[in-house]
């Protein structure tokens, strides 16, 4: 694959969930080393999207390439194997095993490489601090800077990550922006990050595609939709003085 | 955070008041039974009841946990694996016999040894044939399961009739051991030391090793072990055929512990595992021990004590633990 096509893309792609019809034809690109920030209303198919990328639904129409392969079909242990690690938006830690452990399990291809644990570390001290204790008794804050490090703790060439600023306080919202900004510049991966909060989107995003209605209605430069303010109102319902 | 900004330790409590129960239930039956020999006697041969309970239910909570499957065909492995045994142990009569316990304990270990390998095998052709289809619906889990092991049952009828079968406890752990006065039967105590090699071979590989991480990961949240790019299915019949051969196992041992065979012993035994799975908490294992031991003193000693209400002590003791802690004595996270 040439470094100048998108590392992931959906094609016409609908996915059905009994008998909701949820994503009605979403057409994305996802360009490589970039950070792309998937907004839309609730209810638009974010989460859906993300899911379907993972195989944890299966689309019902359309296609979805990563890096030059069709997994529209695939397992989703082979999805992951691809090199895509998911964030869900509830987190998904094993809650009655420890920050270790929940690290271990992650680290697919054996043993944590030390360097970069220390790494995860400076980005979230608590779970060094937190190492031996059960997961299930962390913060929400913790818990979702234990997600986030178990999808990190070994390089993937994509990562898709769902509303991680979800119900946390500013402090923490701060951290995790830095933390993103440290894995962008100090890894180069590419990540999709579905989000709900546009401080914290445009102070992070690369690309941006605004979903409606199981549909991406807008894609484009993050840059270019934090300054049209006409835009953001359209697109995402935004009052001007309540996000800017 | 603390007033500094520095992190504060959560705190994690330790349960430990359910492992306080039995030896709780044990103290309150002394004074009530009196003597103290026939109290050591009860007790110790409800520990040995709830070993082989605990052996024969662990596999069904971890199958109930991890694949979120009502296994109710798993008292088929119980029947099969002691009906397996079975019919081995004419061959091995002269081992089984003989004053060598060396000899005892090598027929013995035959005899489990097949008993597993055929419930294996049996559990990996039921998994893939009749659980497959049904997973995620629990309703014709229970039917198609129920089938199962009616078929087995009758199967078992068809080969060999439905009167009992003797399986004679091997000569070296016949009779008792006589401490002061108290006597404890051989065979009991070799069904204890069995119980608690399974119960610590079970913690250590599900604390100690990978797979045991993915099996307790799996309990909590199998979709999630998928998205790090593991085949839970696979592990799904691992763990099955695991289970199969734990209940092939707790077959050979109930049927050494009755000294008899019969084609309904493992429908017979799967209510008493069913009450212990739910109070130890579904997919728990240590749940499951406590839940086991608790079940099968409280039976022993109700059975001596008031043995008209014997049979519903575990009913009563399920309902008590459930208003007290309403998803069992260790609930996994997910549940």
């Amino acid at each position: 694959m040439s470094d100048s096509a998108p590392l992931l893309t959906l094609s016409g792609v609908n996915t059905h969930i009994g008998p909701y019809h949820i994503l009605q034809g979403v057409d994305l690109a996802v360009p490589r080393g970039a950070l792309t920030m998937l907004l839309g209303r609730n209810g638009a198919g974010k989460t859906t999207t993300l899911r379907t990328i993972m195989g944890l639904w299966h689309a019902s129409a359309g296609a979805v390439r990563f890096d030059g392969d069709d997994i529209t079909a695939w397992a989703t242990p082979d999805i992951a194997q691809a090199g895509i690690a998911y964030v869900p938006e509830n987190m998904g830690i094993f809650a009655d095993l420890t920050v270790r452990e929940n690290l271990l399990l992650a680290a697919r291809s054996g043993p944590i490489d030390e360097a970069r644990l220390r790494w995860i570390f400076g980005l979230f001290p608590a779970l060094e601090k937190f190492w031996s204790l059960a997961a299930g008794v962390l913060s929400g804050g913790q818990k979702q800077m234990l997600s986030i490090a178990r999808a990190i703790i070994e390089p993937r060439k994509l990562f898709l990550i769902d509303e991680p600023t979800k119900g946390l306080a500013p402090a923490i919202i701060g951290n995790m922006i830095v933390a993103f900004q440290e894995l962008k510049k100090s890894s180069g991966a590419t990540i999709l990050v579905v989000e709900q909060n546009f401080l914290f989107a445009k102070s992070l995003g690369d690309a941006v595609a605004v979903m409606d209605n199981g549909r991406v209605v807008h894609a484009g430069v993050m840059a270019e939709l934090a300054e049209d303010r006409d835009l953001q109102h359209r697109l995402l319902g935004l009052h001007l003085d309540q996000h800017q | 955070m603390t007033a500094r900004g520095e992190l504060s330790l959560p705190v994690q409590r330790r349960d430990f008041v359910p492992v306080l129960l039995v030896p709780l239930v044990a103290l309150i039956a002394l004074p009530l039974i009196g003597s103290p020999s026939t109290w050591v006697t009860l007790t110790v041969a409800g520990l040995a009841m709830g070993m082989i309970i605990f052996i024969v239910a662990s596999g069904l909570t971890l199958v109930f946990g991890l694949m979120d499957v009502l296994n109710f065909g798993h008292g088929a492995f119980i029947t099969v694996g002691a009906y397996a045994a079975g019919a081995l142990a004419p061959l091995l009569a002269s081992s089984l016999r003989a004053d060598s316990m060396l000899l005892n304990l090598l027929a013995m270990l035959a005899l489990i040894g097949l008993a597993m390998a055929v419930t294996a095998v049996l559990g990996y052709a039921f998994e893939r044939v009749i659980i497959m289809p049904v997973y995620g619906q629990h309703l014709k889990q229970i039917l198609v399961t129920v089938g199962g092991l009616i078929v087995a049952e009758q199967l078992i009828i068809a080969v060999y009739g439905p009167v009992q079968i003797a399986l004679p406890v091997p000569t070296a752990f016949r009779g008792s051991v006589i401490i002061g006065d108290v006597a404890i039967e051989r065979y009991r105590l070799i069904a204890v030391v069995i119980g608690l090699v399974i119960f610590a071979a079970m913690l250590l590989i599900l604390n100690r090793t990978r797979i045991g991480l993915l099996i307790r990961a799996g309990v909590e949240n199998g979709e999630m072990v998928e998205a790090l790019g593991y085949h839970i299915r696979r592990l799904f019949v691992g763990v099955f055929m695991a289970g199969s051969a734990l209940a092939g196992l707790g077959g050979v041992m109930w049927g050494f512990y009755r000294e008899a065979l019969t084609p309904g012993m493992g429908m017979d035994v799967m209510v008493l595992v069913f009450i212990v799975v739910v109070i130890g908490g579904l997919g728990s294992v240590g749940g499951c021990f406590i839940g086991a031991l608790l079940v099968a003193v409280t039976a022993n000693y109700t059975g001596f004590l008031a043995p008209k209400l014997a049979l519903g002590s575990n009913i009563l003791l399920m309902a008590l633990i459930l208003l007290w802690r309403s998803r069992g004595l260790y609930p996994v996270a997910k549940r």
